[in-house]
């Protein structure tokens, strides 16, 4: 594992680790709270808000994409609670309608727009481009403490470092209350904490994490590292600690395993190219949380 | 006496625990039954087993002679609280035609003749106004009502009524009474799960005591003794006048 | 644009229009009966399902030395992943202590996620090969052959003749699924009968929608037809209706503007009959709140 390694690997691995950590990380919440598809939501309203972003500043990444993403994920919870108020439906129905129209207006404005030309397209959208992530400016692994090499990293991978401890630094300081406000809102909200506040940290951290890891692995790995991980510890553990923990090091252990078999898999089995590690890396998940399905010791409740 | 229901030695289990244990009795036509018991005498669980709502542990329970699936024609039934979304786009006389499903079949049109049995359905049970109106809108005693309009509609000769009278005010009781009392005369058999001593003896014509276990079982003047009572209830009566 | 929606742009395009209707009417009245089941979301987790059978369906017809295009048995494949698709749902929401949401999230995630690895494999086999494929993620008309669009239609007209025939214990076991059993008709049968006829819709959808806007057709008309009344039957009449002329509207526009994709103008089209239906619906929408309020 030499300079190539350094050049083509280190940086997508680590990108992939990221961010299943940092959608694994709320991801807990989410499934404790009933909210999944919450998640499934954020990660399709995203590619309106990118496109948005970027329409409007001619920018392709950076800030203002993930601003113009944050914009929309916003809109699209407004929308679901507008939907489940006006219409009096409920809230599966509401987000199913609201995600749905906001990708089919994302993939309108791509194609109107003609944004599609710039490195935004549809397939991108779906499963992200983790591969290209390359540090064609290193040299091997001396060019880890070398600042010249270091400044040519990608973008995503500084985002999603920053996002990913600042939701777990979130996450440790204000444990007890979200804990709380997961379990009992009523009992909660008794006691004085503001369950409301709760929940909108708990949707903008979502937000955060979706928007983050959406530019580096599209929206179906999203959804994926949200549920499965947390998923896959739930069934293992009765306890929110253990399982929180163990979410974060499932997430990590499919991005390095779903990489390298995306990578090498095809080869291994004596067939050509390679695959989609993003895909690779959402059915990791898959798997993991089928053997925990069948055989984790907390797999049924009490 | 033709026998509409009879219960042989039906018990039901809810995990180790025997909530029905070993019932054997008979429910005549032309007769009021009323079940009563203690809360958890299992008087929801018998009837819910004889329909097969819930599994039985053992025993067997036979409707005018022969099995469930060969007498489903004959067979009404009243749940206790229907658990239904009551904002689900339906309309009072919606739901009574839901009750003439067997009737009708699968294909077969919703003629001018069904939706006036419908109709006189709703006004058995006071309910002719609210015909076109959405569920929801309904009151708690309308609501309940209606579920009686739907077992009406099924032309039964068994109605299994579980609690129809709780929860709802003075008005609609009486309308219920007097349904019920209308069906038993034209020869049907009613049999209720009730909760309130008091009006069995003035409404019921027979009574089913019922604590787990079958106390006793016959016409109301023989069995509707304060030693029966004392044995179903185990100790301290609610409040009776004197019988 | 007008032509196209005169049905005067040729046979192709009217064929297509026309069949895209069909489709419309169809998965609006399955939606309406989905939504009144309270399973809205299921066949999000069955359409994203259908990904990786279609790619192997692909990967088989191509091995035996086929085109690879072959809508039947791309459809077939598509059925038998979103088929293990549910029993994978359903195995994980009674054998294990996980919500049925986030059982849904699973499903659609990791088929997905398989569905792409097979489709960067079969697009890292040799150019133009998957270009049929790449339709089924978002839908096209393009390309569509006169006997796929007759398959799309006949089917769509078999749904609904299955659901004018099941209509009332459709709405009985949504309504009430205990007295239902009393009546002795059997809930699960009933379910079993919505799952496919949801499983057929959704086969039929994805070729022309996509698989992951599906879902909005069977989701939203109903959620606008729910707004105009509180009777079941004209509901369902609404919902296949706003369905339809999604439709026939998308379509034609799709046919009229090249590079418009199909599944989103559809998708925008029963979003905008939401909008109208949120605003005027005499009962339930803003302007018959705003006239009682006055």
């Amino acid at each position: 594992m030499g300079q190539d390694f350094v050049v083509l690997s280190l940086v997508p691995i680590l990108i992939g680790v990221l961010a299943a950590v940092s959608c694994a990380l709320p991801g807990n919440f989410l499934l404790l709270r009933r909210q999944a598809m919450m998640g499934d939501m954020m990660a399709h309203s995203v590619l309106p808000g990118l496109i948005m972003g970027f329409l409007l500043t001619g920018q392709v990444s950076g800030w203002v994409m993930f601003a113009g993403a944050g914009v929309a994920a916003l809109i699209s919870a407004l929308m679901v609670e507008a939907v489940v108020r006006l219409a009096r439906v409920d809230p599966g129905a509401a987000m199913g309608m609201t995600f749905t129209t906001m990708f089919a207006s994302g993939v309108l404005l791509l194609e109107l727009t003609g944004a599609s030309g710039v490195h935004l397209d549809v397939e991108h959208a779906l499963y992200g481009n983790l591969e290209s992530l390359i540090w064609l400016d290193a040299q091997g692994w001396a060019s880890l403490i070398d600042p010249v090499a270091l400044a040519g990293l990608p973008p995503e991978l500084a985002q999603l470092a920053v996002v990913a401890i600042l939701l777990a630094l979130l996450m440790w300081v204000f444990w007890r209350p979200l804990v709380m406000a997961s379990f009992d809102a009523g009992h909660a909200a008794v006691l004085g904490l503001p369950v409301g506040a709760i929940s909108l940290g708990v949707v903008a951290s979502t937000a955060l994490a979706s928007v983050a890891a959406f530019t580096a692995v599209g929206s179906i790995l999203t959804i994926a590292m949200l549920i499965c991980p947390p998923a896959t510890a739930r069934l293992l553990t009765n306890r929110l600690g253990v399982q929180v923990v163990l979410s974060v090091v499932i997430a990590a252990i499919c991005a390095v395993v779903g990489y390298g078999v995306a990578g090498f898999g095809p080869q291994w089995l004596g067939l050509p190219g390679a695959v989609s590690a993003a895909g690779m890396i959402a059915v990791t998940s898959g798997v993991l949380l089928g053997l925990a399905a069948a055989f984790g010791p907390h797999r049924k409740a009490g | 006496m033709t026998v509409a229901l009879a219960f042989d030695h039906l018990s039901v289990l809810y995990g180790a625990v025997t909530a029905v244990d070993q019932v054997t009795a008979e429910i005549p036509m032309g007769a009021m039954t009323a079940i009563v018991g203690p809360n958890g005498a299992g008087k929801s669980t018998l009837l819910k087993a004889a329909l097969g709502v819930v599994p039985k542990a053992s025993g067997e329970a036979r409707f005018f002679g022969t099995s469930l699936d060969e007498a489903r024609a004959k067979v009404a039934y009243m749940p206790q609280r229907a658990s239904v979304d009551w904002d689900f786009p339906i309309r009072v006389i919606d739901v009574v035609l839901m009750g003439m499903q067997r009737a009708l079949g699968l294909l077969r049109p919703v003629r001018a003749a069904d939706r006036a049995f419908a109709m006189d359905c709703l006004a058995r049970v006071e309910l002719t106004d609210f015909a076109k109106r959405q569920i929801g809108a309904l009151s708690g005693g309308q609501q309940q009502r209606v579920f009686l309009a739907r077992a009406l509609a099924q032309r039964a000769q068994l109605y299994l009524l579980d609690e129809p009278f709780a929860g709802v005010d003075a008005k609609t009781e009486a309308a219920i009474v007097r349904v019920l009392q209308g069906l038993r005369d034209e020869g049907a058999a009613v049999v209720a799960v009730h909760h309130d001593l008091a009006s069995v003896p003035v409404w019921f014509d027979r009574v089913l005591l019922l604590n787990r276990r079958l106390i006793a079982a016959g016409p109301v003047a023989a069995v509707f003794t304060p030693d029966a009572l004392r044995e179903t209830y185990g100790g301290a009566l609610p409040p009776l006048q004197a019988a | 644009m007008i032509q196209a929606f005169l049905l005067q742009s040729g046979y192709n395009a009217t064929l297509v229009t026309l069949g895209a209707m069909a489709l419309g009417l169809a998965t609006g009245a399955v939606g309406a009966f989905l939504f009144l089941r309270k399973r809205s979301l299921v066949p999000d987790a069955m359409a994203h399902a259908t990904l990786p059978g279609v790619g192997l369906a692909f990967l088989v017809m191509v091995a035996f030395g086929g085109e690879g295009r072959f809508l039947p048995g791309l459809l077939l494949g598509a059925g038998v992943s979103s088929l293990l698709g549910l029993w994978v749902l359903q195995g994980l929401v009674r054998g294990t202590r996980l919500p049925e949401d986030a059982a849904i999230g699973i499903v659609l995630s990791t088929f997905y996620g398989a569905g792409i690895v097979l489709l960067t494999y079969i697009q890292g086999l040799g150019a133009g090969r998957q270009a049929g494929l790449e339709g089924f993620l978002l839908g096209s008309t393009a390309g569509m052959l006169r006997e796929d669009v007759y398959l799309i239609a006949g089917g769509g007209v078999l749904v609904l003749a299955a659901l004018f025939c099941l209509r009332r214990v459709l709405v009985m076991v949504a309504f009430d699924p205990g007295y239902a059993r009393v009546l002795g008709v059997r809930p699960a049968w009933v379910d079993a009968a919505l799952m496919a006829l949801v499983l057929a819709v959704v086969l039929l959808g994805i070729r022309v929608v996509g698989a992951i806007l599906v879902v909005a057709l069977l989701i939203t008309p109903a959620v606008a037809a729910r707004m105009w009344t509180d009777r079941v039957g004209v509901m369902v009449l609404i919902s296949a209706g706003i369905g339809g002329a999604a439709g026939f509207g998308g379509a034609a526009m799709s046919a009229a503007v090249p590079g418009l994709p199909t599944g989103a103008v559809i998708v925008a089209l029963v979003f905008a009959g939401f909008v109208i239906s949120a605003i005027f619906a005499p009962k339930r929408g803003l302007l018959g709140y705003l006239r009682r309020a006055a």
